[in-house]
């Protein structure tokens, strides 16, 4: 009896063991997710008038009770976040108003909200539109109207002299060139929009700043989803500003992609090699269960270990020398020498190979002896057994390895941070610069937004919901390049079908 | 001719005696022009003998087994014709084997040649994970060859040659592991006679099979025998009966007795081959 009960028990206790796993698996997706999707959602502009005649305009973004004061037994209400913008006017973006001090909520129609490159988003009304003195509109709705144009063309002549910028780096400039450039500059910067604040102060904003203008009160659904899909394509498309708190964050997606792919194919041909030895040429003694001994616990090593070794083997012995033998006219200032993506992924490929060996050991052993002896009874060498028959049966068992190197490896910051993954990259690796591919160069990472954004960010709170949709976005780049292998080693496993291993 | 047919004599001892020479003569089938000469091959695995002095010749063109009990040296034998014994350590042999007058042993021997010579099926059907095409072109693309329209009719009369080519001529191009047991040890013969060997040697080829697929194994080994030297390993004392011209009882790492099948069969010299054959141990 007691048996029975104990056998029907263990089942149960085992299923609630998974779902307890999947539970927690799915609460936490759910809980990025549920965090990161609303970060691109614009929010209707509120005018919220206090008792004292205050005014704030902004989005009000969260509502809490307020704990109760000690000694109190009652909390004293409720108080909203308020994201109203205007930085560079009032030196924050969120505030904290006590639902009491509130007298009026409204939606203006005519609350615009302004993206800018800098400062973050402006919350006001349009007051002129001005072409170096001269006005060229006024009044909200004239501007409004006006302003569309002035905008789109504003935008192009800004990417044109970009061009002409990035043509003529490193070239001698022309003179005549570049005094034109210069009274272009002078002109965009005259261009500039005034806006009146919800408490009467005016601000004039460069138009050439001013990534777009919006009115959310009087915006349609579609053009308030047409906004937030747009705001998440410049989010994975465009570069870092404000010290990342804005903008995209595309270099670290490249950066962290690239690297991942680096350590690939640096980890894959090592591991593979040193599985081979292990497995099939060396003999089967104590040395041997020594080293794979010895490979697993590298598995164990804190991965800031290898940091450390990264830094010292590669950056400074590896990169100095090449420095020394190579790039010496351009010492002291370091080509190899510092921290830089091919070392970043050397490190990362040491730290995962262990888990390529064991994978590949497994997936050679997983060969049947008697499908060895069967090639070389045909005449075939030992080398073209193992080309040909044995390693293409391992292939599944080694790309499985892979996919766990790949996974480790992308989630992986600590190390990375002493060997050349940096808060802000200037350029990418790759470019179209010759030699195209700079892989000394520093590179910017998902893992490392996320602390950077989270817990290194002047401006935290408006940072939050991006924390989560980097998080998101790291889960998804892991999760699609994971996807991208599995479908390899599926396609491979259909050909070989199944059966007979 | 069955091991039954046969008059079941009176033993008093069951104990293996040690074959004297002159007796074991006497055993000996004269074959010609042996295409495997074997001379007082001994093997060792470490420090435990598994061959005592086997001498036989195998005979050209016809098929001929080893029987015996588990244990008794017969596959060891089969292996040490194309010197697959070489993969394990520890192997030490002595005496030697003639092909066709070449001492496989001898060190300028190319020992991927040889096996080029002396194909095998084993116990266990072990075809590639590959296409059946692959499969069968195996064996020519190591050796060098690796145009399609070289390998096209090499892999048809292959597949032909094992009375496989009506079961998978419309899938040639998928993978071997989803063929049935028996169509693998086809496959595995196929492959095995691509590469036009002069001896095959088949290590219990049907021992994991069931009857119908044996039958067929056992058909396709009469066809190939007007073409090649088979040597078949085999624990089934029917099966040898029926398919061998000649049979050698192999007891304890020692040859005990060699001759025509049917004369093993119906007329045994050694009281341990009767006593084997008729079932009373083994």
């Amino acid at each position: 009896m007691a048996r029975r009960i104990l056998e029907h028990s263990l089942g149960a206790i085992c299923g609630a063991a998974l779902a307890l796993n999947l539970l927690l698996v799915l609460g936490l997706l759910f809980l990025i997710a549920a965090n990161a999707l609303p970060a691109f959602w614009q929010e209707k502009v509120t005018l919220v008038t206090l008792n004292d005649g205050r005014k704030l305009l902004g989005e009000i973004r969260a509502r809490e009770v307020i704990p109760p004061r000690q000694g109190e037994a009652e909390s004293s209400g409720a108080r909203i976040k308020m994201k109203t913008g205007n930085r560079d006017v009032t030196g924050e973006d969120f505030v904290w108003i006590d639902e009491a001090q509130i007298a009026s909520r409204v939606t203006p129609p005519d609350a615009v909200v302004l993206e800018r490159l800098e400062y973050g988003f402006f919350y006001g009304t349009m007051a002129e539109l001005r072409n170096g003195s001269e006005v060229v509109a006024r009044g909200s709705e004239d501007v409004a109207r006006a302003f569309g144009p002035v905008h789109d063309r504003i935008l192009r002549q800004v990417a044109e002299t970009r061009d002409v910028e990035r043509h003529g780096a490193g070239a001698p400039a022309d003179p005549a060139v570049s005094s034109g450039l210069a009274a272009l500059h002078d002109r965009l910067a005259g261009e500039v929009l005034v806006m009146t604040t919800a408490d009467g102060a005016s601000r004039a904003v460069p138009v050439e700043k001013i990534v777009r203008a919006v009115r959310p009160n009087v915006l349609s659904s579609a053009g308030t989803l047409g906004l937030y899909l747009t705001r998440a394509r410049e989010f994975l498309l465009d570069d870092p500003r404000e010290s990342n708190t804005e903008g995209g964050i595309f270099p670290a997606i490249f950066g962290t992609v690239l690297m991942v792919f680096l350590m690939t194919f640096a980890a894959a041909p090592l591991g593979v090699l040193a599985a081979l030895f292990l497995r099939e040429y060396s003999e089967q003694g104590v040395l041997v269960r020594l080293v794979r001994t010895a490979v697993n616990n590298l598995a164990g090593v804190p991965s800031i270990v290898f940091g450390i070794f990264g830094l010292g083997f590669f950056v400074y012995a590896v990169g100095g020398s090449i420095d020394a033998w190579f790039f010496a006219d351009r010492l002291p200032s370091p080509t190899f020498g510092t921290g830089g993506l091919l070392w970043a992924s050397l490190t990362l490929a040491l730290l995962t190979v262990p888990v390529v060996i064991v994978a590949t050991e497994e997936g050679l052993a997983a060969v049947p002896r008697v499908v060895r002896e069967g090639s070389l009874a045909l005449g075939a060498t030992h080398f073209e057994t193992m080309t040909r028959v044995v390693l293409p049966a391992a292939m599944p068992g080694i790309l499985t390895g892979m996919i766990l190197a790949m996974a480790r490896a992308a989630g992986e910051v600590a190390p990375l941070m002493i060997v050349g993954m940096v808060k802000l990259a200037p350029a990418l690796p790759i470019d179209g610069v010759f030699p195209f591919v700079h892989l000394e160069r520093k590179f910017m990472h998902l893992g490392f937004h996320i602390f950077d954004l989270g817990f290194q960010s002047p401006n935290v709170e408006s940072t939050k919901p991006l924390v989560y949709a980097t998080a998101l976005l790291l889960i998804t780049v892991v999760t699609v390049m994971n996807l991208l292998a599995i479908s390899l080693r599926n396609r491979l496993r259909r050909k070989y079908a199944t059966g007979a291993f | 001719m069955r091991p039954g047919g046969s008059e079941p004599r009176s033993t008093e001892e069951t104990r293996p005696e040690r074959v004297a020479p002159a007796e074991e003569a006497e055993a000996r089938p004269v074959i010609e022009s042996a295409v495997l000469r074997v001379k007082d091959l001994s093997l060792w695995y470490g420090a435990s003998r598994a061959l005592h002095a086997v001498s036989l010749d195998v005979a050209p063109r016809k098929i001929t087994a080893f029987i015996g009990p588990s244990g008794c040296g017969k596959s060891t034998l089969l292996r040490c014709f194309n010197r697959l014994n070489d993969l394990i350590g520890d192997v030490r042999v002595e005496g030697s084997i003639f092909l066709e007058g070449l001492d496989i042993h001898a060190t300028d021997v190319d020992v991927n040649m040889l096996r080029k010579r002396v194909g095998m099926v084993f116990q266990k059907s072990n075809p590639f994970p590959k296409s059946i095409y692959e499969n069968v072109a195996y064996g020519c693309r190591i050796h060098g060859m690796s145009r399609r329209p070289d390998l096209d009719p090499i892999v048809e009369r292959s597949l032909r040659a094992a009375a496989l080519w009506d079961e998978v001529k419309d899938r040639l191009h998928e993978s071997a592991l989803g063929l049935s047991g028996g169509q693998q040890q086809r496959l595995c013969i196929a492959r095995a006679i691509a590469v036009e060997p002069e001896v095959i040697l088949l290590d219990e080829p049907c021992s994991a099979l069931d009857p119908l697929s044996t039958a067929r194994i056992e058909e396709l080994m009469q066809d190939l025998k007007s073409d090649y030297s088979i040597v078949i390993v085999t624990h089934n004392m029917q099966q040898a009966s029926r398919v061998s011209d000649y049979t050698a009882f192999l007891y304890m790492g020692r040859l005990v007795e060699y001759g025509e099948t049917e004369r093993v069969f119906i007329n045994p010299v050694k009281k341990q081959t009767e006593d084997y054959i008729t079932g009373r141990f083994g």
